[in-house]
């Protein structure tokens, strides 16, 4: 019988999301930042999966599909949108784009 | 006796979190890209740990396949020629503030995670029922096309709206000094 239980993988999976919301607060590249969303992302499937082990169901593992979908729309949108920026002010510093401001 | 399923966790969540540790630390956009990937691939390992083994696949399908392809292509296409300062130049005080905040916020997460080694479990879905059942992605597919049915088809609108929302931006406009723009 393994030592392995699910909780270790919570604790993992809650870890990886902090790491994601750091990372989305101290970086200024639209790329990276989207990378840490896609992190956190990550971390809650892992914790679905680890919820949906622990109370034996298989719930999880489709919510898990679901997130998936969504990950996918939501990185094809975003890299569209820093395209679209990226083609009008040369940029990707998410502090230099104040157009709104100014 | 090796306790191997331990081991492969050991070395997948310090693959994940150095990884991802690496992702929001490296200066260089496509070395987040390269260490994003091992994350992923590590997740996927973990997945297979807990016997999810679609969610797996899919993981390394979705995630490594298209999504990773998708941001490579991204940078490649951007060319930053002028390295741009990459960390928020904000005051000592907010970094200290967002620093504590953010860990103060993954400690209340981790008790919450600790929590969890009391809970009961609740459903039916146990090992030997999901092999009796014809396995993890049998038993998935027929909750998937039975009972979730509704979600599964909301989720192709939301594709084709990704779809459309894409082309819509990252189409070119033709000339934007003639007609309305």
């Amino acid at each position: 019988m393994s030592l392995l239980e699910p909780w270790m993988m919570l604790v993992v999976s809650m870890v990886i999301f902090g790491i994601g919301l750091l990372g989305l607060l101290i970086r200024k590249n639209l790329l990276v930042m989207l990378m840490c969303v896609e992190l956190m992302l990550n971390g809650v499937n892992l914790s679905f999966v680890a919820f949906s082990k622990i109370h034996h169901s298989l719930d999880g593992h489709l919510a898990v599909l679901f997130v998936m979908t969504v990950a996918a729309a939501e990185s094809a949108v975003g890299l569209g949108l820093v395209i679209a920026l990226f083609r009008t002010l040369r940029t990707v510093d998410s502090d230099q784009i104040q157009i709104l401001r100014d | 006796m090796i306790d191997y399923p331990l081991l492969a966790f050991s070395a997948f969540s310090t693959i994940a979190i150095l990884g991802s540790l690496m992702v929001i630390f490296k200066k260089n956009p496509v070395a987040s890209a390269f260490a994003l990937v091992a994350v992923f691939f590590s997740f996927a390992g973990l997945y297979a740990l807990m016997s999810a083994h679609l969610v797996a696949a899919l993981q390394i399908l979705v995630y490594t396949g298209a999504i990773m392809v998708l941001f490579v292509f991204v940078i490649m296409l951007l060319n930053q020629d002028r390295p741009v300062e990459d960390f928020k130049s904000s005051s000592g005080i907010f970094k200290l503030l967002s620093g504590i905040a953010v860990s103060g916020f993954v400690f209340a997460l981790v008790k919450v995670a600790l929590l969890a080694r009391s809970l009961t479990p609740r459903g039916d879905m146990t090992e030997e029922k999901i092999s009796e059942l014809g396995g993890n992605v049998k038993a998935i597919a027929e909750s998937l096309f039975s009972d979730h049915v509704l979600q599964f088809e909301i989720t192709s609108f939301l594709i084709l709206a990704a779809i459309v929302a894409t082309i819509a931006l990252a189409k070119r406009k033709a000339h934007s000094g003639r007609g309305h723009s």
